[in-house]
């Protein structure tokens, strides 16, 4: 029997499982998806936010804060490329009232260093400001990590202090057993544990219902991206956000940790789970994006994409025991800024789990990660000594990223292995860049089937049935 | 290390560049290649087609490479394989990245031959979802014809690219359901032959001014939906209209893979998104050539075959006789012409210049016109259409006193 068992791999359960392991308690992660980071962790807009738009003393103010104020740390050990980038949040005329109410609530919430700069400062800061933005909230704490990378390395530093990590395990009932609970999975696996942490996204509300806790809502918010090109680099430098409305922070333009420029997202109420893009979805990113920023550069379009926020019907993170049942704690709700506050979130939950179970200190914690880009941040000459150990890194296999061969051995030999192309994607950025996969994918393909011995028609794009040939051998 | 002449990519323009300066006298080649073998794009081409113009005969694009492989290693030019360009200057130093580490090597002559990349599904914003079962038309062929294998078995093609339609043949032969093939725009951007040898005699549709609309399928694709579109290739409702299907196949346009160039700060032209060029191939940065896809998308290798031959010869005169003195003039592209390639011409050379251009639209009866030089000239075609190239040849004795060529086709006068 585990001491805690974590319901979701997304980044809320990964820096659960990193912050139970400073403490001295056995710990297992389960996923329902093949991959960690399988929903809002994976498609996001990577923003580590400042902290002045949630409502003050709410919990999302609490943890966003203290998330924020944490991530430096975090990235610099978990090798995460994290920068503080600062954001804009623009009015237009007429807006100045909104405007200073946004400053106003930012002090209150305890943000540093806001002020509000006037259009030739702002026009000097992004030059490709739109023309309509007359003033700016500038928020020289907003950060930019890529929110798939944060999650594979705070589970990945996880399993390599010891937390077991069982991917594909859909939990579909919880019963009591002696000292907690037995969690049992469609694929007819089980688990137990001391403890349960729910932190299962959007399927938090169902997760609660198998333990007989209804105490809340779960809905679905679609949010549609588009990703520019790394050409598309030096457009924007800092994150621009349109004043908030009732909907939420609206289509912001930012450039993403590695370098692309991201728009979006939209934000449609959805009866379901679905990431399916909408035509109108593109149409309302390039309006809303215009107000931002003039000339920006569409035709760089390398992908589009959506993710689903799961959000509470307390429109308030849900960070707290079971009222209705022993050894559950929730993490749920998780909507923005769930990411910023991810690391504050683990830090919260795993101080009540390990005073709840009486547990001491991991003395053998260590919090360290190998960078995932160490091989390409290191000079030419270092390069050549790594090469000459392991000639592998000298094999480039995707040409537009310049990822090589050693690199993605490394994503299958890392934790938590990469299994799938998307999970060697999300490692390496093989397979990211203009081409999307057009070159590589073949190559990355021969790759997986011969790390782990599979047959054509085994290998998927991300688990499950997404079988890459479908045709069969000729 | 030194070398006279490095030439990145070891595909069919790298080749035939290599081999022409080799005639030319220039013996310290080195030629770059980022795979195991050398060929390029070819060696997955394995339908037939190839050297029609240039050698008089049908060949596969293994057979075509081959024989550019086979002059090559007879005048032992050393290939290095397995090795990636990781970086280039406009000083000629060119860096390299292979198993054995990474170096920089001084050229005295650069030709770029990288060839091009297929434009990607992403690109497109396509709305629905993202599942497996996407592939652009080259991956496809490459999982076909390299690896044995079929991605799919009811597929539908979006666009009309060369590629897309000899994928269409391809998977039908290997038994795939190919539902019809989908392009946005009035006219097919393949080269006509393979219309009628891909699609019309294996009865596969093709659907003009068609695109899809939105993709189907949550973990492998179910389904697509197709609509036709309007002059300004927008949707037009209530025309939209299901395939199932496993498969999506990408042809939508090839890109030329210039990152190296940009890299180097060498400019390039927004029409063809490769380097501006004078007749000698060479760019805007002396002593740096281009030639093949890298420079302009061509439909035949055998003009690639050619190009790259100007290119490597003016490599051997420049690295023998230095910067020739030049007298450069703008060539463009008039009334009905994308582009016209080379952007600028020597009206000092002594020999005639081969001027490729392509229309912007299908033209009947179609006339081309050259003008800026000695008087007007012409030429008829019957007929012409943008996704096949065109050329014409001008004599020395016509460019020798101007200031700038312009080409334009028009349709002729009944």
């Amino acid at each position: 029997m585990y001491d805690v068992a974590v319901i979701g791999a997304g980044v809320v359960g990964a820096f659960c499982a990193r912050e139970l392991k400073k403490y001295d308690l056995d710990v297992v992660v389960a996923e329902s998806a093949d991959d960690v980071a399988a929903g809002a962790s994976r498609a996001n807009s990577g923003i580590v936010h400042a902290g002045f738009d949630a409502p003050a003393g709410s919990l999302k103010a609490k943890f966003n804060l203290e998330g924020n104020r944490l991530m430096e740390e975090v990235c610099r050990e978990l090798g995460v490329k994290f920068y503080r980038n600062g954001s804009l949040v623009l009015a237009g005329k007429g807006q100045e009232e909104q405007l200073r109410a946004l400053f106003e609530r930012g002090i209150q919430n305890g943000v540093t260093g806001l002020r509000i700069v006037g259009r030739e400062e702002l026009a000097a800061m992004e030059p490709n400001v739109a023309e309509g933005a007359q003033s700016a909230l500038y928020a020289p704490t907003g950060g930019i990590v890529c929110p798939y990378g944060l999650t594979i390395a705070a589970m990945g530093n996880a399993m390599d202090n010891g937390a077991a990590l069982e991917c594909g395990f859909k939990a579909v009932s919880a019963e009591r057993c002696k000292g907690g609970w037995t969690l049992h999975a469609a694929s007819g696996k089980t688990l137990s544990a001391r403890i349960v942490i729910n932190c299962a996204g959007y399927g938090s509300e169902q997760v609660a219902a198998l333990f007989g806790d209804s105490s809340f809502r779960i809905g679905a918010r679609k949010g549609e991206y588009m990703l520019l090109d790394r050409s598309c680099g030096g457009f924007v430098r800092h994150t621009m956000f349109s004043l908030p409305t009732a909907a939420g922070k609206g289509v912001l333009l930012t450039p993403t940790a590695d370098g692309n420029v991201l728009v979006g997202p939209t934000s449609v109420e959805q009866a379901e789970y679905d990431t399916s893009v909408r035509r109108e979805g593109f149409d309302d990113i390039r309006a809303k994006a215009c107000l931002l920023m003039k000339d920006i550069p569409f035709s760089q379009t390398i992908t589009s994409f959506a993710g689903v926020r799961a959000y509470s019907d307390r429109h308030d993170f849900i960070v707290e025991w079971s009222a209705a049942c022993e050894g559950l704690f929730h993490v749920a709700g998780i909507e923005s800024p769930g990411l910023t506050s991810a690391p504050a979130l683990g830090a919260y939950a795993a101080k009540q789990v390990a005073e709840k179970l009486g547990a001491g200190k991991n003395s053998t914690f260590d919090p360290v990660r190998r960078p995932q880009h160490w091989f390409r941040s290191l000079t030419d000459e270092e390069k050549n000594e790594v090469i000459a150990r392991r000639p592998e890194y000298g094999k480039i296999v995707c040409r537009c990223e310049e990822v090589t061969l050693g690199e993605i051995v490394d994503a299958m030999r890392t934790n938590p292995p990469a299994r799938t192309l998307d999970g060697i994607k999300l490692r390496t950025r093989a397979g990211m860049g203009r081409c999307q996969s057009g070159f590589c994918q073949p190559g990355v393909f021969d790759i997986l089937r011969s790390e782990y011995g599979l047959q054509a028609d085994e290998v998927t794009k991300n688990g499950g049935k997404s079988f890459v040939i479908a045709g069969g051998e000729l | 290390m030194k070398r006279d002449l490095v030439i990145i990519g070891g595909g069919p323009a790298g080749l035939a560049a290599a081999i022409a300066a080799y005639d030319k006298g220039v013996r310290d080649i080195l030629v770059v290649e980022r795979e195991s073998r050398p060929g390029g794009i070819l060696k997955q081409c394995i339908h037939n087609g190839f050297g029609l113009t240039r050698f008089k005969e049908s060949m596969t694009g293994p057979e075509y490479a081959q024989r550019f492989i086979d002059e090559a290693e007879k005048r032992k030019i050393e290939i290095l394989t397995d090795t990636f360009v990781t970086r280039l200057t406009d000083k000629k130093e060119v860096t390299c990245m292979n198993e054995r580490g990474i170096f920089t090597i001084q050229a005295r002559a650069v030709i770029l031959a990288m060839g091009c990349r297929e434009r990607s599904k992403g690109a497109l914003n396509i709305a629905g979802t993202r599942p497996a079962g996407l592939f652009s038309a080259g991956t496809a062929q490459k999982y076909v014809n390299l690896y044995g294998m079929l991605p799919g078995k009811r597929v539908v093609i979006l666009g009309s690219g060369d590629i897309g339609l000899i994928m269409a043949r391809r998977m039908t032969l290997e038994g795939a359901k190919v539902l019809c093939v989908c392009e946005i725009r009035p006219h097919s951007s393949g080269l006509r032959r393979n219309i009628a040898q891909c699609l019309d005699d294996f009865g596969i549709p093709l659907y003009l001014q068609h695109t899809i609309v939105e993709i189907r399928g949550k973990e492998r694709v179910e389904g697509v939906v197709v609509a036709a579109v309007d002059k300004d290739k927008r949707p037009i409702a209530g025309t939209e209209k299901v395939f199932e299907c496993d498969t999506v196949l990408f042809s939508v346009g090839l890109i030329p893979e210039n990152e190296l160039t940009k890299g180097a700060g060498i400019p390039l032209d927004g029409r063809t998104k490769g380097c501006t060029v004078d007749g000698d191939r060479e760019t805007q940065a002396e002593g740096i050539f281009a030639c093949g896809n890298v420079l302009h998308v061509h439909d035949l290798v055998d003009f690639v075959s050619e190009e790259a031959e100007i290119a490597g010869s003016a490599a051997a005169e420049y690295l023998f006789g230095g910067e020739r003195q030049k007298r450069l003039i703008p060539v463009q592209a008039g009334q009905n012409v994308s582009y016209v390639l080379p952007q600028r011409l020597d009206a000092a050379s002594e020999s005639p210049q081969k001027l490729y251009f392509r229309v912007t639209g299908a033209i009947k009866n179609a006339v081309v016109r050259v003008e800026g030089g000695d008087g007007v000239r012409e030429w008829k075609k019957i007929a012409v259409a943008p996704g096949e190239m065109e050329h014409i040849t001008l004599p020395p004795a016509y460019f020798r006193e101007a200031e700038g060529l312009c080409v334009s086709v028009l349709a002729q006068e009944a």
